[in-house]
């Protein structure tokens, strides 16, 4: 196959980029106080909480929009942005059953089952469309094991006492522009309470989508193992193809006591825009665990395929004694896509160890950076870190760069950061079709080999999925 | 051996070939039947490797003129995997590294792809397993080197080795090995030579592209062609190749020159 055919076939077109037409309830354009006060009124929130928004606004009047990434955008104009929007429906739904079918429908298509016949046996899913929960399945099931798993506006009603103590103290309010803005605004996502001893019986997702045109999604997940609690948890988002770029700014906050254990899985699949760089999301997200105890773990799994950008540091502060974070990173950019992406290993504590494996791929005229810092404190004795920092370049067009950030503070911290980069040839493709594998067959067989260390990552139901992803955005993009 | 009413497998007719808009090759033909070994010697830039890659179907080559027919079809249309499924293998002068992909599960996906050409039955990871190892003793290979990935870290003789190999599993009708004996010591050259010579048979044909006659010492052709200037300039018996090695490539420049030919500068060796 020639460079020229296999250009001709540039660009699955996104599977996922279809409407609901449904009939939504919009605030008007634009932010301010009042708009902060609407939302939470609309939410019916707590006073404590009005507060945390309205200096969060506040403290974000006063920030500047941060410039240092390696990224190419227009300025977005914040008041052109719908802040709020939900699909009309009665407010409270004591079951699947008062759910809009159109909505159910919704995420049938997006192979998200909700309905009991349907759903997946053993994973539980809160499924947010634009600025709300619209269900959650196996709530009852997980209460019984004491496990909340709701959205977290709901939380905020039910849980309040929970949502005070932990919301906002891993990512401060002023801990960057997008976290501010997200701490003013934020819409919906899903709380997660594990308790004392207890490991989740099934795995926990989320599913985002995005369906207006103009609204920002501003989500925000918390995520508590208490002491000896385990959990797995897996978000995936969508959104239809519009031409006009829209802005995802989620907060995650992960916090892990004594001997608990996090592991969060991401695959990503926003609308990246056309093939020309026109539409697709501003995937700008601050994710941050805190391993507060002992022994404790988080560990951060993504396969980011989509959005126009991608800017976000899924990081972890390791302040237990021995705690451990993990992050492992598959980034795939096509056509004008850019990614700054990695990990902060904060090591706070004694004989914390962290390991970081990043894999970009770029494709067509995209640019792929990996960013990542490994700090190593005062009393961090015996920390260690591992980092392995992997490009792949398919085509001569796409840009990849690593950014790797180390600052220890300790003599005796074993810090160890590997990098490389390779390109996916012709020849080697041409070695795979020479021996009777198809040429798509062949590459996607070179970009599973590239990431497995990562897929071995993923829940098992999700890996094969991922794989078949990255194949789909590929698709044609080498010559 | 040669057995003039056995099919023909491959049939090239007035082959041109270009890379990169420059003509490399000028006209070759060559007729190859069951049951033969052919062995297709030249000075580097002759056009060797080239006609090897071409057969193959490497994107970079453009067939300007001629034709190949391969068992009365033609070869020309058919992407590379459709070649190799119909059992056409170059052994690569270069094997390239893949990392990350297993060797194991490369060769399996291969094997079965040629499975499914000819009608048999899709092999699972135990019964492809069987088959490997028996395979691997013919090359003498470790079976450690299926848990690796491609050819990574192979050595160069490895890399000729895993060739082989695939080879052995993939059965090919017609089999070009290009250069198979550059960079080979004297132990590796023998055990690959007893592994080609282990897979010729009545129905299928070898065609080896070399340098030098001590791997025709090894594999005994029944057809030696000279290539110079994009053409085969002669062709004979094995003993062909016995006097270029008595007398060198010197007649090529006087004969090209007769014929008012010249060959192209040797293109830059790309390891």
């Amino acid at each position: 196959m020639s460079s020229a055919a296999v250009g001709d076939l540039v660009a699955q077109p996104y599977k996922y980029g279809f409407v609901t037409d449904i009939e939504t309830e919009k605030i008007a354009k634009g932010l301010s106080e009042d708009v902060v006060r609407l939302i939470s009124a609309k939410k019916e929130e707590p006073a404590f909480l009005l507060d945390f928004r309205l200096r969060a606004y506040r403290q974000w009047l006063q920030m500047q929009e941060p410039d240092w990434a390696a990224l190419g955008y227009p300025a977005i104009d914040y008041q052109d942005i719908v802040y709020y929007a939900a699909p009309k429906q009665q407010a409270k739904k004591v079951s699947l059953d008062e759910v809009d079918p159109k909505l159910l429908e919704t995420f049938d298509k997006l192979g998200i089952p909700l309905s009991e016949q349907k759903r997946l046996s053993n994973v539980a899913v809160d499924a947010v469309f634009d600025s709300v929960s619209i269900a959650t399945t196996f709530k009852e099931q997980l209460a019984e094991h004491g496990v909340i798993f709701c959205s977290i506006s709901e939380a905020v009603k039910e849980h309040a006492d929970l949502i005070e103590r932990y919301l906002g103290t891993v990512v401060p309010s002023n801990d960057n522009y997008f976290a501010a803005l997200n701490s003013a605004v934020f819409s919906d996502g899903s709380f997660v309470f594990i308790p004392k001893g207890v490991e989740c019986p099934m795995e926990l997702s989320t599913y985002f989508r995005i369906n207006s045109g103009d609204t920002g999604q501003f989500e925000r997940t918390l995520i508590v193992a208490e002491e000896a609690a385990s959990v797995s948890y897996l978000e995936g988002c969508t959104a239809p193809m519009f031409d006009t770029n829209q802005l995802h700014a989620a907060v995650v906050e992960l916090v892990a006591l004594d001997d608990a254990s996090i592991k969060y899985s991401t695959v990503q699949n926003w609308y990246a825009g056309d093939q020309n760089g026109v539409g697709g999301i501003y995937n700008f997200v601050t994710k941050r665990g805190q391993c507060r105890g002992d022994r404790s773990k988080i560990s951060w799994t993504q396969v980011e395929t989509g959005s126009a950008i991608t800017w976000k540091y899924p990081s972890c502060v390791l302040q237990g004694a021995d705690s451990v974070g993990e992050f492992y990173s598959v980034a795939l950019t096509n056509n004008r896509q850019q990614a700054d992406t990695g990990t902060k290993m904060i090591h706070v504590g004694a004989r914390t160890r962290s390991t970081i494996v990043s894999k970009g791929i770029s494709a067509g005229h995209s640019v792929n950076s990996y960013r990542g810092l490994v700090q190593i404190g005062p009393k961090a004795r015996g920390a260690k870190n591992y980092s392995q920092c992997d490009s792949m370049l398919i085509g001569d067009q796409a840009g990849a760069n690593t950014y790797p950030y180390i600052r220890s503070q300790q003599s005796d911290a074993v810090v160890e950061h590997e990098a490389s980069t390779c390109r996916m040839s012709e020849d080697q493709l041409f070695y795979l079709q020479s021996r009777g594998i198809p040429f798509e067959e062949a590459v996607s067989m070179m970009v599973s080999g590239f990431c497995r260390d990562v897929f071995n990552q993923l829940p098992m139901e999700f890996a094969a999925e991922a794989d078949k992803l990255l194949a789909l955005k590929l698709e044609g993009s080498v010559g | 051996m040669i057995r003039p009413y056995a099919p023909v497998l491959l049939e090239i007719r007035d082959l041109h070939a270009a890379v990169d808009g420059q003509p490399i090759l000028k006209g070759v033909n060559l007729t190859i039947r069951g049951g033969e070994i052919h062995a297709v010697m030249g000075r580097n830039g002759s056009g060797k490797s080239t006609l090897s890659k071409v057969l193959a179907g490497h994107p970079a080559y453009s067939v300007t003129a001629g034709s190949v027919q391969y068992q009365g079809e033609d070869l020309l249309a058919l992407e590379p995997e459709q070649r190799a499924r119909a059992g056409l293998f170059l052994g690569f002068q270069y094997p390239v590294e893949i990392p990350g992909v297993s060797n194991l599960e490369f060769l399996r996906v291969a094997t079965n792809g040629r499975r499914a050409q000819r009608g048999e039955e899709e092999l699972d990871t135990f019964a492809f397993e069987d088959l490997v190892r028996e395979r691997l003793a013919l090359v003498q290979m470790d079976p450690a080197f299926l848990d690796r990935s491609v050819n990574e870290g192979f050595s160069g003789g490895e890399k000729k080795r895993n060739e082989i190999l695939q080879m052995a599993l993939l059965e090919p009708l017609v089999a070009i090995l290009d250069e198979t004996d550059s960079g080979l010591d004297i132990d590796a050259l023998r055990i690959v030579a007893a592994g080609v010579n282990h897979l010729a048979g009545p129905d299928n044909a070898t065609l080896l592209i070399t340098h030098y006659q001590r791997l025709l010492d090894l594999i005994k052709p029944d057809y030696v062609h000279v290539m110079a200037a994009g053409r085969i300039l002669r062709s004979g018996a094995a003993d062909l190749a016995l006097e270029l090695e008595r007398t060198g490539y010197d007649w090529v420049d006087q004969e090209l020159a007769r014929l008012g030919l010249a060959e192209q500068p040797a293109l830059a060796e790309v390891p």
